[in-house]
Formats: structure tokens, sequence, C-alpha cells
């Protein structure tokens, strides 16, 4: 998680009645605030800042004459400090001081991980909402597949998007395409329906699979009572699951038990069901076809 | 509205996917040039905030967005409930491209060669 307090965006004033400040300063300066988490305007020229969202501004400059020719939009707060003959270092303790003065609200915590929907892509087949145990997908009021509880997901885990038929599910911080947003290509699509035909052919879904080797094991753990044997069972699904799927071991290792996965299985998968019902009324209200 | 593109500029802060020499490299060139842009941390991370500073972003004219690949970009803002217009926005993708083309479409290698 990455806890990022409620900042006030940074306006780099090198407008009129202004002087710049050297382009070193100005890419050290920017490189470090950036790395802090700031959001940074750099403005040229008339000198006009643009609002963006509520946020506070902290306007840095070398002004001729202090805030004279600024001319701010909106109601937002501004705050605006003079970085005459200091060097970047000194800028950011300075933006540092300021921002304690402003006393923001934290914002909550954030992990750079969750997943997008490319709804040019997505065919609303609800799989995703059927698969994750998370409960990261929820519906929209007009039956959509949405992202509801992005912070439930698992980082490093791009398991929905490999079960996805339609290659629609993004995760931008993924190390390789098409899940990082890449465009698409023939052989991504190959892969893809190759994927739904080995699901069909292990006779449904992961669950399925996972129901039934565990059954399997389960019996021959009974039969045999080789507690290695079973261990090791337990590990090469495990294993190959993480090969196929790229689910990093440590998720793997949090799941629940097999009968609370079971339980949240035929949990989402009624929620699928029910989402894809409350779609179909939604397209056809008056039962038309 | 202004015909003048403006620039935003991603750091991606919060993970290590976009090369560091591609992305300073920008930045630099950026920071060295004559004009005016916006400079985030991350773009997810405003996406997942739904950051209304992105409809700002998304609305004010034509955009040229140096950040990663395009449709990663134009779902994380329409994720944030401020989708991208469907004309005047050039995506630069700074996970596959080099500095040089990066610069190239935002406009900034032009501009840093007529201020020569």
């Amino acid at each position: 998680m990455v806890t990022i307090s409620a900042r006030p965006r940074i306006i780099l004033y090198e407008g009129a009645s202004s002087e710049p400040l050297d382009g070193e300063i100005r890419f050290e300066l920017i490189r470090q605030l950036l790395g802090m988490g700031y959001q940074i305007t750099r403005v040229r020229g008339s000198g006009r800042i643009a609002q963006h969202g509520r946020q506070h501004q902290l306007v840095l400059g070398r002004f001729a004459e202090l805030s004279s020719s600024l001319e701010v939009a909106g109601d937002t707060g501004v705050t605006v400090r003079a970085i005459d003959n200091l060097d970047a270092e000194q800028i950011v303790e300075l933006v540092e001081s300021a921002v304690a003065e402003l006393a923001a609200p934290a914002r909550p915590a954030w992990k750079p991980w969750f997943p997008v929907i490319d709804y040019d892509r997505c065919t609303n087949c609800m799989q995703c909402l059927s698969f994750c145990l998370f409960d990261v997908y929820g519906v929209s009021a007009d039956a959509k597949i949405q992202v509801r509880n992005q912070s439930n997901c698992k980082t490093d885990c791009p398991a929905c998007s490999r079960v996805c038929p339609e290659v629609a599910i993004l995760f931008p911080k993924y190390k390789a395409g098409p899940i990082n947003g890449a465009e698409i290509d023939a052989e991504d699509l190959r892969r893809e329906a190759m994927k739904v035909d080995i699901s069909a052919l292990l006779g449904g879904d992961i669950y399925s699979m996972l129901r039934d080797r565990s059954a399997k094991a389960k019996s021959r753990f009974s039969k045999e009572r080789d507690d290695e044997r079973a261990l090791k069972e337990r590990q090469r699904c495990l294993a190959k699951l993480q090969e196929q799927m790229d689910i990093p071991l440590e998720v793997l290792a949090t799941l629940p038990t097999a009968t609370e996965i079971q339980r949240k299985a035929e949990e989402a998968r009624a929620r699928a069901a029910q989402a894809l019902q409350a779609a179909a009324d939604h397209s056809h209200p008056h039962g038309d076809l | 509205m202004s015909d003048i593109p403006r620039i935003l500029y991603c750091h991606c802060a919060y993970a290590k996917v976009v090369p560091d020499d591609v992305k300073h490299e920008v930045l630099r060139q950026l920071t060295a040039s004559e004009v005016a842009f916006d400079a985030v941390a991350d773009l997810c991370e405003m996406s997942a905030a739904r950051d209304p500073a992105l409809a700002g972003l998304a609305a004010n004219g034509p955009l040229r967005i140096a950040a990663c690949y395009p449709r990663a970009v134009k779902w994380l803002f329409h994720a944030a409930g401020s989708p991208l217009p469907k004309d005047g926005v050039t995506v630069a993708n700074m996970r596959t491209e080099t500095a040089e083309e990066v610069l190239v479409q935002l406009g900034v290698a032009e501009s840093a060669e007529a201020s020569r």
C-alpha cells in the first residue's frame, strides 16, 4: 500500500513578470516532486493557471512583482511562495513546509495494482465476476460489469485477466502484453481461444478443476495415508496454477480453504447469473427479443 | 477552448515498468523546452482515486500524453469517470518507444529545434 496525502497541486510559475528557473534546477525539482507524488503544472506565456479539480494550488516562482500578474481561475485556495536563489533541494523543503502548514487530510492508502476494463472488448459475460474470490468486481445500476472494490485486488495477481475470454481486463502495471494494455494481436486471441478450450476440456471452470483435484487428492490421501504424496500433489497443483495464470505464490498461499473457495465460487456464480439476467432485462425491458 | 495542444507527462512513480532512462530523458527535454505542461506522479493513482483533475485534463482541447500503452491510458481515464475525447488525443508510449520518439509526438522535439 502507498499512503498519499491530499497534496496541493504545485504550479511552477514561469510566465509573465517572473524569472525562469535554471534548466537543471527545474528538472531536478520536478523530478523530485513527482517522485514524492505531487502533480505539477509548469506555466509559461500568458500566466493563466488552469483549474484542475478542487485541489489547493501552491504557486512557486521567481516573481518580479509578487502575484500582481497572476490570474487564478476558479475558486480554489492558492498559496504563493517565492523561490528566488533557491536550489532544487531547498525548494522541495519549502514545498514540504508549506504543505505541512496547509494540514491537508491524508488520502486513503492506495495499492498500485488493480484491474481496468476495456469496454471496447468486454462482452459483459461476467466471467470475471464469477471467477474473482475477492469481490473486486460488481455490477452497475445498468447491469454492466465494473471494478467495484479495487483495493481487494491481490498485488501482482492478473488471474482474472487470464480467464477473461475477450482479453478485456488490463493491469496497466503488469510486465507483459496484452494484459498491460499492449495492442492485442492474432496470437493473443489464439491463445485466449485455446485457454477457453482447455477450460472446456477440463469440464468447466477452474474451480471445478480445483475441486476435482482436491477430491482426488483427498481420496488418495484417505487410501494411502501418505502425507508426503498429498503435499506433493497440492504443491504440483499450485505450481501449475502459478505457471499457467501467473498467480503469485503469496496469493495462492493466502487462498481460503477448499470448502471456503467452493462457497465463495458458488456465491460469485450466483451473483454473475443474477447480473446476466439483469443485463438481459435491461436490454429487453418488456421481454421483447 | 484553445487549439494549442496541452502536454501531460506521467512519471509512473509507483512501479518500475517504464524504463528510467526513457522517462528521465523525456522529462529532462520537456523541462528544458519552452512549453507549458502538466506532470503527474502516476496516472494509475489518479484513476484509482477518481481524481477530478483528470476531467480537467480530458476536457480542455487537444492533449498529448507521455505515459504507457494508449489502450491502458484510455481506460484509466474512463475508469476515473473522465473519458478522453475520441479526437485530439495523442498518447506516446514510454514503455516501448525511445525518448526521441516520445518527444516528437509531444511536439517538444520541434520546439527545442526552433528555440536553438
